[in-house]
């Protein structure tokens, strides 16, 4: 669509924007070469600190563990969030009028407050309150599960909204319940529907996972501070890790949308991933 | 029905792995008698840091080896754990390390909770500075500049209540990014018990000095579980020993030998 | 509530940090992201280039990273120093940019989703008028993708103010730091703490979606 913004560049268009091109080329060199210089001063570049990440020693002791931790966080988050998303999604959804409304409270709540917040609660409040501690992955899963699954649950419930109405009124009129009707017509094709969303909102789950560093689980930004003699190149390593993780979920949710749009025989609308300001919710 | 049958089940069976595997993660303390956990600090150079090859150094893991040799362990069967400050007492108590040795300050308010062995070292809180830094010799001369420290460690407020009511605290989540503020240029000094300032000037050689002017005392003990008296003996007579074989100096030389902090004598051990 | 009288000053103190934190980087990303859009659409293949590099990059990354680079890349190496006469300024300025940079990848994005809701007929039209790339964007199509953008940009905007607590990982005094600190200290009374806290971050966020889900509506393009 943004191409209709423009013509075919005629000549004078051509001259104009290999203008901008070199300027822009220029600004970008001028920018680029910056940094390396300033880093070159202070050694950074230093063939000692970017050696040991070419051993093995560095990545199994610290950033395989640190990435281990990451998807065992992600793992256990995505599959909770997921079930908590169903649930009330389904239960904001009710016909009950008192369910409905308590349903939707939690929802708003949880949406509401930051995740880091959540997490000390959990983690900090385990002695006082329960009078155990947790490892931090169990408060980092606990507050990713309740606010990703809340946000679920918000897509369950547009997921499920977006059916046409006539298939809930066909449902009806055959004599099934509303439950039924729920769990055999709506569910199943709204799902479908809802997965490039659903995926998407999983590549925030792997991203706010590495807030848990922060209350002291060991997953790859804490590993970083152990690397203390080579702080910066370790930084700039796990952020390519999380580059390349983050950049394949993404890329699978676009795939899994390009499918269903093609493949699709439900009478459900693709979502879009939707709520793009969503995607950088409540974390890292 | 068979999707929330489905749903249920599936919901059902994530939550008993996960709590499973929750379970997993915090494996029975010693598992027995063949082994020894021994809970240490990962991030501290000197005393105890895991090493980029992934073997454990410093003065705590030297005398936690020594301890732990005498106490009948073969050197593959010690075991170290991270034990970050707050959860040391923590560990202890629910079994998941045998003892700690992680620049533990004994305390009348931990020991309500475990029981200790030694003193095997005494600190005290002091500042790190740049090595050419002429203008701060102690903890009054901070007013106007900047101190960082590590968040949950009481000792910036302190200095700031008692010592210099006009200096800049700064709080990070690791010494080492503390240094790293601190070589830049972007804060003046780092303060917390010398000992492990003492590790990091070793650990960059020639940039960073320790003022030498402690102001507080910290005594260094192993941290046990409560009611273990038999252990605790065991562990103060090898302590006294480590002090009388050379052992204690060595393993002091071995770890911070260049950083410039002279080796104090060595502290009584105290059997309560 | 004793607790909450004492120290009601110091929790509203950080809670104006977090405030100045989302402001300034509420204007910020919108800014900065409205320039990545125009990037992101423009017939220089060059700034297009760029533009996406740059949204995918921020996008991915977790805002930890991105503070982290912030105070040790940017402040400590290559020494930009925002403030010099106090650190705490330079750190929260730092942390300003971070949310900058992290949100306007968001913004951008939203912008583009409104970008592309308007009818490419619109665009068309404008083209066959004779409207030049700049009038096309300015008078035709942003006026009706902006509208559209409401909602995704409110979004990331309440997304970034959950956000500003990630600051206290570079230091930054501000509400969720002022909360583990009391909770470290009175920590029988967590419970309450974080009743107190939750209770003001949902004194920012709910109003904020309640303007942007009104804003959004009465707004609408109607087609």
């Amino acid at each position: 669509m943004s191409s209709v913004l423009y013509d075919v560049p005629g000549p004078r268009a051509k001259a104009r924007n290999t203008v901008l091109t070199i300027i822009s080329l220029i600004g970008l060199a001028a920018g680029l070469w910056y940094v390396y210089d300033a880093l070159d001063q202070k050694n950074e570049w230093a063939g000692e600190k970017w050696k040991p990440f070419t051993t093995s020693d560095v990545w199994e002791n610290f950033l395989i563990p640190g990435i281990e931790a990451q998807l065992k966080a992600f793992a256990f988050s995505s599959v909770l969030a997921i079930a908590f998303g169903l649930v009330f999604g389904v239960l904001r959804m009710s016909t009950n009028r008192w369910v409905r409304t308590a349903a939707g409270a939690v929802i708003e709540f949880f949406r509401a407050v930051p995740l880091l917040i959540l997490m000390f609660f959990v983690y900090f409040g385990a002695q006082p309150l329960l009078g155990t501690t947790f490892d931090p992955l169990v408060a980092v899963v606990v507050g990713l599960t309740l606010y990703n699954g809340s946000v679920l649950a918000e897509v369950v419930r547009a997921g499920v909204n977006a059916l046409p109405k006539g298939q809930s009124e066909a449902g009806l009129s055959i004599g099934m319940r509303p439950q039924q009707v729920m769990n055999f017509i709506l569910l199943p094709q709204g799902l479908r529907a809802m997965l490039p969303a659903v995926i998407a909102q999983l590549v925030v789950v792997m991203k706010d996972s590495s807030l848990g560093y922060i209350i002291g689980y060991t997953e790859l930004v804490r590993q970083v501070s152990y690397l203390s003699q080579y702080l910066l190149q370790a930084s700039i390593v796990v952020a390519l890790i999380f580059l390349v993780i983050n950049l394949s979920l993404s890329g699978l949710a676009v795939w899994v949308e390009k499918r269903l749009r093609t493949k699709g025989h439900t009478s459900a609308v693709v979502t879009v991933a939707p709520n793009i300001g969503e995607q950088g919710g409540g974390g890292a | 029905m068979r999707i929330k049958q489905t749903l249920a089940a599936i919901a059902g069976t994530a939550l008993a792995l996960s709590l499973a595997a929750c379970g997993d993660d915090e494996p029975a303390g010693g598992g027995g008698g063949d082994s020894i956990t021994i809970g240490i600090k990962f991030d501290q150079p000197g005393l105890g840091f895991k090493e980029a090859d992934g073997t454990f150094s410093g003065f705590d893991v030297d005398m936690a080896r020594y301890i732990a040799e005498g106490l009948g362990y073969a050197e593959d069967k010690i075991e170290f754990k991270e034990t970050v400050s707050a959860n040391r007492e923590v560990f202890l108590e629910q079994g998941q390390v045998d003892i700690v040795l992680a620049t533990y300050s004994i305390t009348d308010e931990r020991k309500a909770k475990v029981d200790f062995a030694g003193p095997y070292y005494i600190a005290g809180q002091d500042l790190l500075v740049r090595a050419d830094e002429d203008s701060i010799t102690g903890p009054e001369s901070l007013n106007g500049k900047t101190l960082c420290s590590v968040t949950g460690s009481t000792s910036a407020q302190r200095v700031k209540d008692e010592h210099a009511d006009e200096v800049q605290l700064l709080e990070q989540d690791s010494y080492s990014r503390c240094v790293d503020a601190l070589r830049a240029g972007q804060v003046d000094a780092l303060t917390t018990d010398d000992i492990i300032l003492a590790g990091f000037a070793e650990q960059n050689p020639g940039e960073f000095k320790v003022v030498g002017a402690p102001f507080s005392e910290e005594n260094y003990g192993v941290g046990l579980p409560l009611g273990d008296d038999e252990l605790r003996t065991e562990i103060n007579d090898l302590i006294e020993a480590a002090f009388e074989d050379g052992a204690w100096e060595a393993a002091f030389n071995d770890n911070l030998g260049n950083s410039g902090y002279t080796l104090p004598s060595p502290p009584a051990v105290d059997r309560y | 509530m004793d607790l909450l009288r004492d120290e009601f000053p110091s929790i509203l103190e950080a809670f104006w940090v977090t405030l100045k934190l989302a402001v300034l980087g509420g204007f910020g990303a919108l800014v900065l992201g409205t320039i990545l859009a125009a990037f992101r659409v423009s017939p220089v293949p060059l700034l297009r280039v760029v533009g996406a590099v740059m949204v995918h990059g921020f996008r991915n990354i977790p805002l930890t990273l991105i503070m982290f680079f912030a105070f040790n890349g940017l402040s400590l190496r290559l020494g930009v120093d925002l403030a010099p006469d106090s650190i705490n300024e330079n750190i929260f300025r730092l942390a300003v940019l971070a949310l900058v940079v992290y949100t306007a990848s968001f913004v951008c994005e939203g912008m583009r989703a409104g970008i592309n809701t308007v009818p490419s007929g619109q665009a068309e039209a404008a083209r066959a008028i004779g409207l030049t790339f700049t009038q096309t964007l300015s008078q035709v199509i942003m006026p009706q993708a902006l509208r559209a953008s409401i909602a995704p940009i409110g979004s990331a905007m309440i997304a970034m103010t959950k956000n500003t607590t990630v600051a206290v990982s570079i230091g930054v005094f501000e509400a969720s730091g002022r909360m583990r600190e009391l909770v470290e200290i009175n920590s029988d009374l967590v419970l309450e703490i974080f009743a107190i806290f939750a209770f003001g971050f949902m004194c920012l966020t709910i109003p904020m979606g309640l303007l942007t889900t009104w804003a959004a509506n009465r707004w609408t393009v109607a087609r």
